[in-house]
């Protein structure tokens, strides 16, 4: 590096210090994307981030952005750690935002305080807070398509449509973390309503590839059923054990977010039988993908390592997160008739949304994902899931999709939320709409 | 008093209880404690091998298991056939130890020993930045049947149940057995050997009967990237090939506490006691602490031996002089 | 030329005793202090303030924390991340335990109970020495990991297992909280990391600060000479855990805004550690400097490719900053292993010889 460049760096840096304004261009959205394409959580949070991108320059080369804007996305490196989360939401909030997602319960966590004092609504797409599904009480946070609460649900759902739960054992194998320990109030309320008992079994984030002890106490214990909440080299070291102590693998039920191409590629055939929860299609045949590979893929405009990572199970995760940005979008330009919509027009939009059977249809998605209508008080949408199940080499579709127990969870849910608020006196006056 | 009674029975006799019941399950927690005990053995033993001779406290070695196993399976993965790769991943091992010895160690010859440790901290982070920029930070699976290691498992019926035996898991143990058994044989019976074994009494003394420092230090930090990939490959094959590997590493260092820092046995029986006292605690104490003890289990372990025998168990003992 | 003592005559032992005996010294730190308090508040804009002002002032005042543990007491520790962690969840049991205590009484308090944790995992060192003790700090921090994760109560029995920063505020107005302005912050840990800097370079010239570095130099002649291993050994912990944990304290309250238990995992002990062997071991100046190091040089290196225009990978960046900074660990390592602080002694010791350096 010589003089010239430093100068340059120190003058560029000189003025992020002094908080020049930054030119910005007419009529863009701008889309931050906290990404961890880094670190040991690296295996989840490539494929997402790619999909993400990919979507929104999809519909930049297709359309010329949404309703004329362009899509700006840029890419922050958080390496799934919070305090690098907070710099980058620090660093680019100031540009515009329209939106947060960050992929991690901890960046969530931190940012979702914070939203309503920058007004920049976070939509973490599955994962964060269950209880930022009453809108009411958490009015910038997003949870769309369902939240970790009601995920359990209908897995719960489906080992009683298959055999019955009453009576049985359901192990529960978790990531020792925020995330992981998320669902263990609901699964404690819930076993003494459905007559079901639980074996809990922890996971430390040091341990993930370390789990043979927690399965031998799963063989010591002998539960009918296990559900497990993992991520990153979690999931594959978890399926790998499993079958080594001949768990039945189609009674072992992973999460959403333990249910992708990049887990079970490396178990391969010794994972055939395992089931994941999902709601994001598995594939490219939806019209939406074709375009992403023929505008952005093939022209060399991905990130993605080689082209069969598309239309796998967390670029789709990633992708689908953009599809419902982009419409939230669209519901914010249609109600202030101006391209370049404020963060706060976002929120509208994303609480607004109504991704119909027909929308998605029309938008190259049919059967992706369950239909979603947000409302002033229902931040999660309509919250099913289905059942995916690992064939040896492919994920393969294998329920429709079940619906939550929401009668059940809702309430559960009102009270976590009034629980989050009771000590945010600032909090207890703001609603949604 | 009954809560008492109750507590101190779940302590001290219930988990017995539970041992004896089930004596094929007790079988499967000590062979699966001896598995990771071998594979913890085995990175302890590459600290011990570049302490011994050098001195240096390589914090790096965590990430060289990582990287060992990344280079292998990239190069896989770019269409070289298996045993080639191997022997290429060799050579990389052989081209960093080499490279680290010229670069880093010579200019820090006789410098205080935090200050080696802290070289190989930033050695690691060199490695980690450079490992992900080359090959991408996404899991690989390990290339287990590729190399000629077998995935299955045999069964053993004992008392009424099952042991399972993990074919990989056997091989580890007979690998690591080779290889202690053959850095045995080279520290006594080769020249390089005994040579090295004169660096680590005394470094003054071997530079003084002509003994070449700088090979002997890139011959160790070679032998401990090779013990490094076997490593990598067992452990690989247990799970997968990824950056989250790295903290895995981190128990060996309670190992080296048991067994100290400059001995080979030491670093094997501690290794052993290690991976099956914490299996056992696990599964038999564990479920009272709410489970995940298997985290800590090892360095408190280790914590309360050194208040006993600070120097380790083989290692001798210290005479201070002022 | 400027910088020299020349004509600065001491008429009485304080003077010579003071602890910046040089004026131009004193000068600097006026200046520094001016920008400090003065002109970042008034020009700096929010993203500097509370990415890297902040940061910077709370890596500081953990790394003096760990140097006078490893830097001026010799004991080397890998449990600075859970020390932090006490400190930060016993600021938020104190702070919601008793909401109407001020919450710069608790975050004092806070301290107390990191410094008691501390002298509990110091108790080792009296026995055990060099890396042994670095090991074994390591079983202090999984425990404490651990107990993060498994003891409910102290983070309330939140469902989410983080906790959660209230709002607190002093004369009406929010320092912590979502509230709270990046400046109110600011100002707010800029007073704390002062005030604690000051007090602990006296304490360091003081008996105490002495007796440490004693039993540092060479343990057995301070014993011979009437020091006590237990008592400076176990202060120094209880010191040292005292300014980690209100530092980790800072770094939820005054930055973060929540935090789970990998706020205060095993890598932020060796981020610390980094800023102390950086800065230079024994030296306040050099934890600033390993801060500013460690913390600003990626943000910088972050910047560079948008300045350039260059269309470049957030996670390239991100490994290309891990491989600079490993390379000048390393490199300063050889050519200093005595840290930044030491380099920039050794400029002043040019300074002032300049231009005639071999005129003494």
């Amino acid at each position: 590096m010589n003089i010239k460049k430093l100068g340059c760096s120190a003058i560029a840096f000189a003025a992020m210090a002094v908080g020049m304004p930054v030119a910005q261009a007419e009529d863009t959205l701008f889309m931050p994307s906290l990404t961890y394409r880094t670190g040991p959580f690296a295996g989840g949070g490539i494929p997402f981030a790619d999909g993400y991108a990919d979507y929104f320059n999809m519909l930049n080369e297709r359309d010329g952005g949404i309703g004329g804007a362009k899509v700006v996305v840029e890419e922050c490196e958080t390496a799934y750690n919070t305090q690098k989360g907070v710099e980058c939401y620090e660093a680019t909030k100031g540009k515009g935002a329209l939106a947060y997602s960050p992929l991690s319960t901890g960046i969530s966590l931190a940012i979702i305080p914070k939203a309503p004092v920058d007004e920049i609504p976070v939509f973490s797409m599955g994962y964060g807070l269950s209880a930022a599904a009453i809108g009411e009480k958490f009015p910038w946070t997003f949870v769309y398509p369902t939240t970790y609460w009601n995920q359990l649900s209908s897995i719960l759902k489906y080992i009683d449509s298959n055999g019955g739960i009453e009576g049985k054992k359901i192990g529960f194998i978790y990531l020792d973390v925020g995330y992981g320990k998320e669902p263990l109030p609901l699964l404690d309320s819930l076993s003494g309503t459905m007559g079901f008992e639980v074996a809990k079994y922890p996971i430390g984030v040091k341990e993930m590839q370390n789990q043979s002890a927690q399965w031998l106490n799963v063989r010591k214990d002998r539960p009918d059923w296990m559900i497990m909440w993992g991520w990153g080299a979690m999931n594959p070291t978890a399926v790998k054990e499993a079958a080594k102590i001949r768990f039945p693998l189609d009674r072992f039920i992973g999460n959403w977010w333990a249910g992708s191409h990049n887990d079970l590629r490396a178990v391969g055939q010794a994972g055939k039988g395992y089931l994941a929860a999902n709601f994001s299609g598995i594939g490219t045949d939806f019209p939406a993908l074709q375009d992403v590979i023929t505008h952005v893929v093939d022209k060399g405009n991905s990130k993605v390592a080689s082209k069969d990572d598309v239309g796998n199970v967390l670029y789709n995760r990633g992708l689908f997160n953009a599809v419902v940005l982009a419409e939230a979008v669209r519901v914010a330009q249609a109600k202030t008739g101006t391209a370049a919509i404020t963060s706060a027009d976002m929120r509208y939009g994303l609480e607004n949304i109504n991704l119909d059977e027909a929308r998605l249809k029309e938008l190259g998605l049919e059967g992706f994902t369950g239909p979603i209508k947000g409302s002033c008080s229902d931040h999660e949408g309509a919250g099913a899931v289905f059942m995916q199940q690992w064939n040896g080499e492919d994920w393969e579709k294998v329920t429709d999709l079940i619906e939550p127990m929401n009668d059940t969870v809702r309430p559960l849910l009102e009270e976590a939320a009034e629980k989050y608020i009771s000590d945010k006196p600032e909090w207890q006056s703001q609603t949604c709409g | 008093m009954e809560a008492l009674s109750i507590g101190l029975d779940a302590f001290f006799l219930a988990p017995f209880r539970d041992m004896f019941s089930l004596p094929d399950l007790l079988i499967q927690v000590i062979w699966e404690g001896f598995v990771s005990g071998v594979l913890y053995a085995l990175i302890a033993l590459g600290f011990v091998l570049i302490y011994k001779a050098s001195s240096v406290f390589n914090f790096a070695q965590g990430i060289m298991v990582v990287f060992a196993a990344l280079v292998l399976v990239s190069l896989y993965n770019y269409g070289v056939p298996a045993w080639l790769a191997l022997i290429l991943t060799i050579g990389v091992m052989g081209l960093l130890a080499l490279s680290i010895e010229r670069v880093i160690l010579r200019k820090l010859v006789n410098q205080h020993e935090a200050i080696l440790l802290m070289a190989t901290i930033g050695l690691t982070l060199i490695i980690k930045g450079a490992g992900q920029l080359f090959f991408g930070g996404e899991p690989k699976s390990m290339i287990t049947e590729e190399l000629g290691l077998s995935t299955g498992s045999s069964d053993w019926e004992v008392f009424d149940g099952i042991v399972i035996f993990q074919h990989i898991d056997i091989a580890a143990a007979v690998i690591a057995i080779i290889m202690v058994a053959a850095l045995a044989l080279f520290f006594s019976k080769t020249r390089i050997g005994r040579a090295l074994r004169a660096v680590a009494d005394d470094h003054q003394a071997a530079l003084s009967v002509g003994i070449s420092l700088n090979q002997i230090w890139a011959i160790v930090w070679f032998a401990s990237g090779i013990v490094a990939l076997v490593t990598g490959i067992m452990w690989g094959a247990r799970s997968d090939v990824s950056f989250a590997l790295e903290i895995i590493a981190l128990k060996a260092l309670a190992v080296l506490i048991l067994g100290g820092f400059t001995s080979v046995p030491g670093a094997i029986v501690g290794g052993l006691i290690v991976g099956i006292g914490e299996k056992l605690f696990e599964v038999y104490w564990g479920p009272i602490f709410g489970g995940g003890v298997e985290a800590w289990f090892a360095y408190v372990l280790a914590l309360i031996f050194l208040l006993f025998r600070p120097q380790g168990m083989f290692g001798e003992r210290h005479i201070e002089r002022v | 030329m400027l910088y020299r003592e020349a004509g600065q005559f001491k008429t009485t032992y304080a003077d010579d005793q003071a602890l910046l005996p040089i004026a131009q010294d004193r000068i600097g730190l006026f200046i520094i202090l001016a920008i400090a308090f003065v002109a970042l508040p008034l020009f700096a804009s929010e993203f500097f303030l509370s990415s890297i002002m902040i940061p910077f002032l709370v890596f500081s005042l953990a790394a003096i924390g760990l140097n006078i543990l490893m830097g001026y007491a010799g004991q080397l520790s890998l449990g600075t991340g859970a020390f932090m962690g006490v400190g930060a969840y016993a600021c938020y049991k104190l702070t919601t335990l008793y909401p109407d205590m001020s919450i710069i009484v608790v975050l004092l308090l806070s301290g107390v109970f990191s410094a008691a944790i501390g002298v509990v995992f110091g108790l080792p060192s009296l026995r055990i020495k060099g890396l042994y003790l670095a090991i074994t700090t390591l079983a202090a921090q999984f425990f404490l990991e651990w107990c993060f994760i498994r003891i409910g109560w102290l983070y309330n029995y939140n469902d989410s297992g983080a906790i959660e920063v209230p709002t607190r505020t002093i004369l009406g107005l929010a320092v912590t909280g979502p509230q709270a302005t990046p400046l109110t912050r600011y100002m707010f840990i800029l007073c704390v990391v002062t005030i604690m800097t000051l007090i602990a370079a006296n304490v360091l010239r003081g008996r105490i600060g002495r007796s440490w570095m004693m039993i540092r130099d060479m343990d057995i002649a301070a014993e011979l000479m009437g020091i006590k291993p237990l008592n400076a050994k176990l202060s120094a912990f209880a010191f040292s855990s005292y300014y980690c944990g209100v530092a980790g304290a800072l770094m939820v309250f005054f930055w973060l805004g929540s935090a789970e238990v990998e706020a205060f995992d095993i890598n932020h002990s060796f981020l610390i550690l980094f800023m102390v062997i950086i800065g230079g071991m024994g030296s306040l100046t050099g934890c600033f400097m390993g801060a500013a190091f460690i913390w600003v040089l990626p943000v910088i290196l972050r910047a560079i490719p948008s300045a350039f225009d260059l269309n470049l990978l957030a996670a390239t960046m991100e490994h290309i900053s891990s491989i600079v900074i490993g390379v000048l660990i390393i490199f300063f390592l050889i050519v200093e292993p005595h840290g930044l602080a030491r380099l920039w002694q050794i400029g002043k010791e040019k300074l002032r010889t300049w231009p005639f350096p071999y005129a003494t």
